[in-house]
């Protein structure tokens, strides 16, 4: 194991690096570019002998992505916000040709207004397109879930994206343990394409036309393949923690025996919550915090289970839902509809275009939430 | 709604051969009314049919493919000794 200091871009690199992709398609969008940056260096150094293919537009990059996944290769690429927005028409149709195509996202408001800082609006808009999706709290995690996700999208045949808060974690330089190349090797293995276009002895058509005698059925088995990737994340998870001895179950429970009050989050604002709930725990307060991992497919039991001794909730969401509750808080909501004790649930809209959240305010909905007086909306601002 | 999906294939996915294997011959509402006795075989209707369904063994013409068939009604068109008719498809 080497410990090395990496952003959580140039983490997404050195696992793509070891990952050594047959093809990479590119186009520069902050706060992502430093991902495709790097890998564009281990190329030109000659330490990938991936295709790097340079697009016009994020449309571009998705559609020679699935263009060479249908065509047998392992595909990664990496976006942000607006290319992802670009991409918005392909991402269903990765998912529906059951392609698994590896994007690393390092999360960034959509516009207008023009903003380039983190907010989960891009991904969270993308999140009911049959494509799996993982947040990741840091540089750490960013580079084991990019392993995670290659693994789990070839076995259930879907893409998946892995996201990371763009410049907290994309850009800030954390120590991180890396595996060594030819354990990455060993533990992903080759791409076993089970239909490649470039097999002219078994020829095949993609992306045919499907009417309403067929359609169903195809989008059935897309269905039934997203609660595979629910099944074997869990089995994939214990695989790669025999090798790092780091866990990824699909929500991390932090001092949650005993905790009345809990706060859900994703991505990099674990971090400050933690140290909220240490603060707090330290005075005495009953208090933790899940952190959830895999966003997509939903772990709604697991969730439903984890809150089921909690007097209260609040779930951070660092994105809106305009007109709707905003995503984590409603899929919360979903998984605590069968419990006999349901705790009193709050939504906590914090951290839109890049505001920063600190340990005070983290603190105060923890008082809020042992105080019993709970206001259902909430904004840290 | 007649095509019948023995397998589907992950992610729609259509192996070769869709032309032979996927019988079209159900959208047929006419049905060409072959009379062997009068036919010449000419070939006409062979070299006319867009779906190449009239079938030819040793200078012979054979009965329509109805498989495939569609009814368009072009073989009884060009048949210059009018041995083809076209009568409306009964559904089975």
């Amino acid at each position: 194991m080497k410990l090395r200091p990496l952003t959580g871009a140039h983490a997404v690199s050195e696992a793509m690096r070891q990952i050594n992709p047959d093809v990479v398609p590119v186009y520069p969008v902050t706060p992502q570019t430093p991902i495709a940056e790097g890998f564009a260096q281990f190329k030109a150094d000659g330490r990938v002998d991936t295709e790097l293919v340079l697009a016009e537009s994020e449309h571009s990059v998705m559609s020679i992505a699935i263009g060479a996944s249908a065509a047998g290769a392992r595909v990664m690429t990496a976006t942000a916000s607006q290319g992802l927005a670009l991409m918005w028409e392909l991402l269903p149709a990765a998912a529906g040709m059951r392609l698994p195509i590896v994007m690393n996202i390092a999360n960034r408001a959509l516009s207008a207004p023009l903003n380039i800082h983190c907010d989960h609006s891009d991904s969270m808009g993308a999140k009911d397109q049959s494509w799996i999706q993982m947040y990741a709290e840091n540089p750490q995690e960013v580079y084991d879930m990019t392993l995670l996700a290659m693994k789990l999208a070839e076995l259930v045949s879907l893409p998946a994206m892995v996201m990371q808060d763009g410049f907290i974690t994309s850009h800030c330089v954390e120590a991180v343990e890396m595996l060594d190349d030819k354990k990455v090797k060993s533990f992903l293995g080759r791409r076993k394409a089970t239909f490649p276009l470039l097999d002219s002895v078994n020829p095949v058509t993609y992306g045919a036309m499907q009417l309403p005698d067929s359609f169903f059925e195809t989008k059935l088995q897309q269905i039934n393949a997203m609660e595979e990737a629910g099944k074997q994340y869990s089995l994939i998870a214990n695989m790669l923690t025999k090798l790092t001895k780091r866990n990824y179950d699909s929500l991390e429970k932090y001092k949650l025996t005993g905790a009345d009050a809990v706060i859900i989050t994703t991505s990099s604002t674990s971090g400050i919550v933690k140290v909220a709930v240490d603060n707090l725990r330290k005075k005495g307060k009953k208090v933790g915090m899940i952190k959830l991992r895999l966003f997509r497919p939903f772990p709604y039991k697991e969730l439903a289970k984890a809150l089921e001794k909690v007097k209260a909730v609040s779930i951070l969401d660092r994105a809106v839902a305009y007109g709707a509750n905003a995503p984590l808080f409603a899929e919360t909501l979903q998984s605590l509809y069968s419990s006999v004790k349901k705790p009193k649930a709050q939504s906590c809209v914090f951290g839109l275009g890049g505001r920063d959240i600190f340990e005070e305010q983290v603190e105060k909905v923890f008082t809020e939430l042992l105080s019993g007086k709970i206001q259902s909306l909430r904004y840290i601002k | 709604m007649t095509q019948q999906n023995n397998k589907l294939e992950k992610g729609a996915v259509v192996k070769g051969g869709t032309s032979i294997t996927n019988k079209t011959g159900s959208w047929r509402s006419l049905r060409p009314i072959w009379d062997k006795k009068r036919c010449v075989n000419c070939m006409l209707c062979k070299i006319y049919c867009p779906e190449d369904c009239i079938p030819v063994k040793k200078g012979l013409r054979l009965e329509t493919d109805f498989d495939f068939c569609k009814g368009c009604g072009i073989c009884a068109q060009v048949c210059p000794v009018k041995c083809i008719k076209m009568d409306k498809e009964v559904c089975k």
